[in-house]
């Protein structure tokens, strides 16, 4: 039950389980996210935000349910996984950066080594998109010269680089310092107005209440709620969620 | 002292010693030189191997690197050359030093790769396959430049140990530095022969030794 103007969707995931022995990180999931839509996934640390999160591109295995991208079975036997991959960009927490490349190589590796493309066309490519990110000059720059939030940004153009068709977001803000959040913050809500459909694990809230589409809270494993922000940050109807809010607000 | 110099820096003595130990030198530097890239070389292939987690291959990966660094490497000469032609295996003492020595510079190399492959973070793997790159794309472009800073000091440091370790292949009639010295010793009852032997281990290896510390200041990162 999308409560946005539905537009198409783009990720379809029904009774997504997921076991680590008799740990049950998610216990059937279900979710839809819908072309241009920015989705924030909330919830306690352990809930299950990042596992369902990397069950979308397969770095974890699902235990059982089923994931839809754009109706193509993710989890089915034979799929080429590499090849959907390509078209699910993911930024993840610490940034995972290649230290021995540049910034412009970080960003073209997939692009010449995946897609094949020569040198010459990665590069452009790296470019325009670094400097999509703002960060045209520091194509030749290594990670290690640049800060938190500036990796995190080449990070993005890592993966906008292959023109994915949505964005998956592992807390790309919880390693920076504050005072540098806010410049990836500034990306992404560039690239919600160019459309990009995004899945965001994150704890800013402040930023989920204003750019964000949907919210959905976990918590153990399960989606407890679910709906448009002013809803779940004014008026969540579950205990766990109206629980979980006040924790936040009280820090 | 002069009873040391005449044991030691016998001046005729080392004359007849002289172009036999130049002439082990050669010896020595070829069989270095010919176990070093192989030793390596089947190191790094194991080590890749070892990253497709078979668990059937990685038993006997394993198991090779584990008996091979156990095993004294003077023992493993003394086996190939004395107890293969048994089995219908005859090799020379050159080949058979080269064969030895390299399979314990494999083992030794494919421990030191694996350790380096394995310090790799997992987020590195993580983020090339996230970009649909494959294990091996991912191997080579993400994992292998990373891993290969870490190995270098260790593997430079095992190869200068396996070079001097040719001097094991004088057990085995290798006709290398230490064989000849060995040789003068006995023929005229005067230990100089090792002094010169070991001023002939010295313009050999202290170059190698030297390069390596080249090596590893290259392969570090920059910071």
């Amino acid at each position: 039950m999308p409560l946005t103007a539905p537009g198409k969707e783009i990720l379809h995931i029904d009774g997504l389980t997921k076991a680590y022995g008799a740990f049950q990180a998610l216990k059937g999931i279900d979710l839809r996210v819908h072309e241009a839509e920015l989705l924030f996934l909330i919830g306690p640390s352990g809930s299950g935000k990042s596992t369902l999160l990397r069950c979308c591109n397969r770095l974890e295995e699902p235990t059982a349910g089923t994931i839809r991208f754009k109706g193509e079975d993710v989890g089915e036997r034979g799929v080429d996984i590499n090849q959907l991959r390509r078209r699910m960009g993911m930024v993840f927490q610490s940034f995972n950066l290649y230290p021995h490349l540049t910034a412009l190589g970080n960003v073209t590796l997939a692009l010449r080594h995946a897609l094949s493309q020569p040198k010459a066309v990665a590069d452009e490519a790296g470019r325009a998109h670094l400097a999509r990110v703002g960060l045209g000059e520091k194509a030749d720059a290594y990670p290690h010269e640049l800060s938190g939030g500036q990796q995190q940004r080449v990070a993005i153009a890592r993966a906008l680089a292959l023109s994915p068709e949505i964005l998956l977001m592992d807390e790309p803000t919880s390693a920076l310092d504050p005072e540098l959040v806010g410049s990836v913050l500034r990306v992404i809500r560039e690239l919600r107005t160019d459309g990009m459909t995004m899945l965001i694990v994150s704890h800013e809230m402040a930023f989920a209440r204003e750019a964000c589409d949907r919210v959905a809270f976990l918590d153990a494993g399960e989606i407890v709620e679910e709906g448009p922000p002013e809803r779940i940050f004014e008026a969540a109807t579950e205990p766990r969620t109206r629980a979980f809010l006040e924790r936040l607000q009280a820090r | 002292m002069t009873a040391f110099l005449h044991n030691f820096v016998n001046p005729e003595v080392l004359q007849v010693a002289l172009p036999l130990i130049l002439e082990g030198m050669r010896v020595t530097l070829l069989l270095t030189a010919s176990i070093l890239p192989t030793g390596i070389l089947a190191g790094l292939a194991l080590s890749v191997l070892r990253t497709r987690q078979s668990r059937f291959l990685n038993f006997f990966i394993v198991v090779f690197a584990d008996v091979f660094r156990a095993v004294p490497p003077l023992v493993i000469l003394i086996l190939i050359f004395f107890a293969l032609p048994y089995l219908g295996v005859q090799l020379s003492g050159f080949a058979a030093a080269w064969l030895g020595l390299s399979l314990v510079l494999a083992a030794f190399s494919e421990e030191i790769f694996w350790a380096a492959l394995t310090s790799v973070p997992r987020g590195q793997w993580e983020a090339s396959r996230a970009t649909g790159l494959g294990a091996t794309a991912t191997l080579r472009r993400v994992i292998f430049p990373q891993a290969i800073r870490l190995a270098i000091p260790p593997l430079t440091n095992r190869a200068i140990a396996i070079g001097k370790g040719t001097a094991l292949a004088s057990v085995i009639a290798v006709p290398e530095i230490l064989n000849h010295a060995t040789n003068v010793q006995a023929q005229t009852a005067n230990p100089s022969p090792l002094t010169l032997a070991a001023l002939a281990y010295l313009a050999l290896f202290l170059p190698l030794v030297v390069a390596s510390r080249w090596v590893e200041s290259r392969f570090r990162w920059k910071r």
